[in-house]
């Protein structure tokens, strides 16, 4: 088999299996259904590896599979660029959402949807290796909006559920937002480069640099700083940076399998990968950098402190997913676009684990996700107890494990960076730090450790978004779950413990990406000042050990342990006493209501207004129907000389004789 | 080329079917009735594919030309063509019968034979209106395609249906009168009535202006462009499925294209001048009309002004004068029949069973019609423009032919991003989503076979055009930019 052959296998094994599943969804048996797929995401994985060594030696491909449109001067294609950007892409969603697939035999076991759902992520994944496949603009929008509209499928997937079809509408339509700003982005690319080919982009952006755009007035911006804001607001909306990142928490309603794979693992990330992508763009464009470093700073510290209030366990990890693509937007704002795709990658495996292993304690506990109930589990799920675990120390940087390099990394790029918000960056990163530490052990502690709460039916509190608001019964215990769901954990904890020690010298300090990213070390130094001071994997663990970063995060984790563990009327006294700051959180800082009353009630009252305002009673009250009452009323005074009587009519004519005399008298 | 006259036959074969459906008389043969109807209907697709087959896509001008004098006095001739712009709508139009022939299969009742027969022959003439290359033959035919649509409101409509026909009516034939008016202007001029003709004729630009303004309004009330569309949700909501299928597939589309084939290249300089005042129009259409079909509560109302936010794209492609807007323009009045015809079906479906057009009466209807609910839900994405079906094209089209224009025409233009999402998603979400709402969603059943073939079909062409929109593109090229070319030659 060509390589040419192998790289249209990879999308097109899992959209095999998705048409078979979906289509026969009734008719097909529950084994076929998930084999079928299974067997395509496999495929793709196998494919991946290939073509990931193919590449490694030097072998990248850019060429198109079919023109999609011509239209004017213009082509539009469908086509593949494969590099090393695109092959840590494609090995990532294969992987995890291999991964997932066979997750979900145990998760869904029990559901109706079960081979619908199997449809909906292979379709997810060939949408996603559609996007991170792309050689161009359009193809990567296609992509784009197709894993938008699964996210959509998935959220929704339990339909009669009033909060999972609100929550999926509002997922739509806050990434149409993003799309909106994108949209313009691909039509400025089109109007001055010419083309959506990235390469022909690329190739002509420094000559570009200096162009300007007449937007308002005498206004001159340039043409590469509005066009990467543009974009960026795109990967906003898909990578939820604050203000878009709304839809994400509520995206939970979604089955936990599909949170771990596209809402934390790899759909999320589609926006920094796009920017890395950009790289040739962004380097341009200092004022876009730093525009995306303030965005990226401000979702990982705010969105940070939203997770330690959280008792639902998806959505602890729902926020800890946002904080996170806050410290890859800040790498890529830092201009450190390969730091963002290695913590890309990290995230990605540890993230996964750590949504399938709440999806397993949620199993366990028979679907409820509330941590208040459930504490001491590791007694009855040791395996998922230790995968978490493993979960929990590489997301907060634990030396050694595969968090701490990309996280740290981060930081040290933040400090060195000289990019205007750069300072600030830092502080967020480096607070978000000890806050990422903290939620993460305290949910840790909560549901593995300390005192049993489970079994006591106490399901009244309403902060409960069980699946199927179930729980497990007075005296019942919680119980380890099938080896379909124990398996792809161990599977992802082996790399979330040591990808990062095995990646962080190639892929940041090697030639990994062979110039699929662009750094214009001159301009943006912070990387290369990062990298002179770096010597080795194990050389950057033990250097841990004296910056602040390790202690922070130790901090965090002993806080949490004496807080949640030690005493737990602390944290009690602590809302109370600021009740305010508490009443803030919980309404994650009034975002939600202020997009409702503000856009949602302001778009309807709007519509309300042209419509019945301009619509009805302008346009067809006083134009329309008032010209026809007009003529009617025309009709109505002429109709008073036709009465019918000849002496009305006789006595007319008499008088107009008589007038008629008169007036010719006188001449 | 085929020495067969496809263009008259295109035209009068329906027709003639009509008749022979008509003679059938009462609907005792109501089956008969409806046998013929398909049987001609297919027909009359059938000999329209050669079209398509048989094009030249090297060749700007007309194609399948024939020329026959009709009253030699006036120098009217019986002239028909096609080009890479009109031919393709000559195979919607034959296509959209077939599927409104097999809409009304079940569910008219009440005169079948007068019903289908109304199709055919408004099928015909309006296939006559896109290949007339004649003056007074568009006009005839133009004229006359009103009075089965009236018909067909005013007989098999809803409740308050003789308003909605009389709106449709008078408005329409308001505009055509001024438009006649500018026709003879152009003969007495000229003295000829061949449109190519025209095309060729200098004339002054204040003329321009009045005939480009004449136009426009019978053009406008056809689209229909704000603030002329009032008379579209009115006769949407009165009538039958099939009326509504047609109205959205193909008679507004009537509209746009007399702007690209009398607009624009024979008031070339007026086109210009006033472009900043169509462009103007178009995006009001686009945002006005969007905000205006988020709170609609009727389903067919809000798709009704849908296809006015969706018209608005037509218009703004027209009036940027660069091939990207233009053929994009195309390529959605195209997906436009398609995915419109499609979802005034869908509503049809639930209304058949429900007799409700009121989203308040649905909730739930995917745990009763599983198989319909998916088909509904990609016409809805396709209806908000999603990538991989006919209707993201167009609008990606427009919008990035309107950066190349304005920034800020594309701003406005985007918008319909959000609010064509928000006004589909969020009327699936409460008709289709949810728990079961009432006992009629209780009661449903899922979509039959004829359904089931009927958006089968159509969800096959959206994503047909949505993958490989190169093949239709592909024959509007030499068309559109020889039309461009000589309406900016006309400029300079």
């Amino acid at each position: 088999m060509t390589m040419q052959k192998l790289y249209l296998l990879v999308p097109l094994a899992p959209l095999f299996g998705a048409i078979v599943a979906g289509l026969f969804c009734r008719v097909i048996p529950r084994w076929l259904a998930h084999t079928v797929t299974i067997a395509g995401v496999a495929a793709a994985f196998v494919a991946s590896v290939l073509i990931f060594q193919d590449v490694q030696a030097g072998n990248a491909f850019n060429g198109p599979v079919y023109t999609w449109l011509t239209s004017g001067d213009y082509r539009f294609e469908v086509g593949f660029l494969i590099d090393p950007l695109t092959t840590t892409m494609m090995l990532v969603v294969t992987f995890v959402s291999l991964m997932v697939h066979i997750y979900t035999i145990g998760y869904m076991q029990d559901d109706p949807g079960y081979n619908r759902f199997f449809s909906y992520i292979s379709l997810f994944t060939f949408s996603m290796l559609m996007l991170v496949m792309a050689n161009n603009f359009m193809q990567l929008f296609f992509g784009w909006e197709a894993v938008g509209l699964v996210s959509y499928l998935l959220i929704g997937f339990w339909y009669t559920r009033p909060t999972a079809i609100f929550a999926n509408l509002k997922a739509f339509l806050v990434n149409r937002v993003g799309d909106f700003g994108f949209i313009l982005g691909i039509g400025l690319i089109l109007a001055h480069f010419g083309s959506l080919d990235y390469k022909t982009v690329f190739a002509q952006a420094p000559e570009l640099a200096a162009a300007t755009l007449n937007l308002w007035g005498e206004q001159h911006w340039s043409l590469l700083t509005v066009t990467c804001i543009c974009l960026f607001i795109g990967a906003m909306g898909k990578s939820a940076q604050v203000p878009l990142h709304v839809w994400l928490p509520d995206s939970m309603e979604g089955p936990t399998p599909i949170s771990a794979l596209i809402h934390a693992a790899t759909m999320v990330t589609a926006g920094i990968f796009m920017v890395a992508r950009m790289s040739p763009l962004f380097e341009l464009s200092t004022t876009a950098l730093s525009f995306v470093i303030v965005i990226g700073a401000i979702t990982a510290l705010f969105m940070g402190f939203l997770g330690i209030i959280q008792n639902d366990i998806k959505r602890v990890v729902a926020y800890s997913t946002l904080s996170q693509l806050g410290y890859m937007t800040v790498a890529l704002g830092a201009s450190a676009y390969s730091v963002a795709i290695f913590h890309l990658m990290t995230h990605a495996f540890f993230k996964a684990l750590l949504f399938l292993a709440a999806g397993s304690v949620i199993i366990g506990m028979h679907h409820d996700q509330d941590i208040r109930n459930m504490g001491g589990l590791r007694k009855y799920m040791p395996i998922t107890w230790i995968t978490s675990l493993i979960g929990s120390l590489a997301l907060i940087g634990t030396p050694f494990m595969a968090g701490f390099y990309s996280k740290d990394s981060i930081i040290e790029v933040a400090r060195l960076s000289n990019i205007p918000g750069s300072g600030f960056a830092y502080f967020a990163v480096l607070a978000g730090v000890f806050i990422t530490a903290f939620y993460s052990f305290r949910m840790y502690f909560l549901v593995f450790h300390g005192q049993e709460r489970f079994g006591k039916d106490n399901h009244g509190h309403d902060a409960h978004h069980g699946d199927h608001h179930h729980g497990l019964a007075p005296g019942q215990k919680p119980h380890e779950t099938p080896w379909v769901v124990t398996l792809p954990l161990v599977l992802l904890a082996i790399p979330s413990a040591v990808i990062g020690y095995i990646g962080v010298g190639p892929m940041l300090k090697g030639d990994y990406f062979q110039g699929a990213i662009h750094v214009d070390d001159a301009l943006h130094p912070a990387l290369a000042h990062f990298l002179e001071e770096f010597h080795g994997a194990a050389a950057m663990g033990l250097h841990a050990l004296s910056t602040p970063p390790l202690y922070l995060a130790l901090a965090g984790v002993l806080l949490s342990w004496f807080f949640y563990l030690k005493r737990p009327d602390i944290p009690a006294a602590i809302q109370r006493r600021f009740s305010a700051l508490h009443t803030l959180l919980e309404n994650k800082y009034y975002f939600d209501k202020f997009n409702e009353v503000v856009f949602a009630g302001g778009a309807r009252l709007l519509g309300k207004g042209l419509w019945r305002g301009g619509d009805v009673a302008v346009i067809d009250g006083l134009i329309v129907n008032g010209s026809a009452k007009l003529v009617g009323w025309i009709a109505t005074v002429a109709r008073l000389f036709q009465t019918g009587y000849v002496y009305h009519y006789a006595f007319t004519m008499i008088f107009g004789v008589l007038v008629l005399i008169l007036l010719f008298n006188r001449v | 080329m085929s020495t067969y006259p496809l263009l008259s036959l295109a035209i009068w074969l329906p027709i003639a079917a009509g008749v022979i459906v008509l003679l059938t008389g009462s609907d005792r043969n109501a089956p008969l009735a409806r046998r013929l109807a398909l049987v001609g209907a297919l027909a009359g697709f059938l000999v329209t594919i050669p079209l398509w087959a048989g094009f030249d896509t090297t060749h700007s001008g007309m194609q399948f030309v024939e020329m026959g004098s009709w009253i030699p006095r006036f120098n009217i001739n019986y002239h028909l063509g096609v080009d890479g712009i009109s031919m393709l709508f000559v195979i919607l139009n034959a296509f959209i019968t077939v599927i409104v022939v097999a809409a009304g299969w079940e569910v008219v009742t009440q005169k079948v034979a007068q019903y289908n027969a109304a199709f055919l022959i408004m099928s015909g003439l309006m296939n006559g209106i896109f290949s007339s290359l004649d003056g007074v033959l568009f006009y005839v035919f133009f004229e006359a395609s009103l009075i089965p649509m009236y018909l067909i409101i005013g007989v098999w409509g809803g409740p308050n249906r003789v308003y909605a026909a009389f709106k449709f009516f008078l408005y329409t034939l308001f505009g055509s009168l001024l438009f006649l008016l500018a026709l003879i202007y152009l003969f007495v001029h000229s003295g000829s009535f061949s449109i190519l003709d025209w095309h060729e004729l200098p004339i002054a630009l204040g003329p321009q202006i009045w005939i480009f303004l004449a136009f426009l309004i019978a053009f406008a009330v056809k689209v229909p462009m704000w603030p002329v569309h009032t008379w579209l949700p009115d006769a949407h909501v009165e009538a039958p499925t099939g009326g509504s299928i047609v109205l959205a597939a193909i008679a507004l589309k009537l509209g746009a294209y007399g702007f690209l084939r009398f607009s624009l290249p024979i008031a070339p300089n007026a086109s210009h001048e006033l472009a900043p005042l169509m462009i103007a129009l178009s995006l009001i259409a686009v945002v006005y009309i969007g905000f205006v079909a988020l709170v609609q509560a009727d389903m067919k109302k809000l798709v009704a002004y849908s296809s006015i936010a969706h018209m608005g794209f037509v218009t703004l492609g027209f009036f940027m004068f660069s091939a990207l807007g233009v053929e994009g323009a195309l390529v959605q009045m195209i997906s436009h029949g398609f995915v419109s015809g499609a979802m005034f079906f869908c509503i049809g479906v639930m209304y058949d069973r429900v007799h409700s057009r009121q989203i308040a009466d649905y909730g739930g209807v995917v745990n009763t019609m599983p198989k319909f609910a998916a088909l509904f839900m990609l016409f809805s994405m396709a209806n908000a423009g999603l990538p991989a079906t006919s209707g993201f094209v167009g609008e990606f089209m427009v919008i990035l032919g309107a950066v190349q224009f304005n920034f800020w025409v594309a701003f406005a233009a985007a918008i319909s991003l959000i609010l064509g999402a928000a006004y589909s998603l969020w009327m699936y979400k409460r008709v289709i989503f949810g728990a079961v709402a009432n006992e009629h969603v209780a009661k449903l059943s899922d979509i039959n076979g004829r359904e089931f073939a009927i958006l089968g079909v159509l969800a096959l062409c959206t994503l047909w055009m949505g993958l490989h929109p190169q093949v239709f593109t592909e024959v509007m090229h030499a068309s559109v930019n020889g039309l461009l070319d000589h309406v900016n030659s006309r400029i300079h």
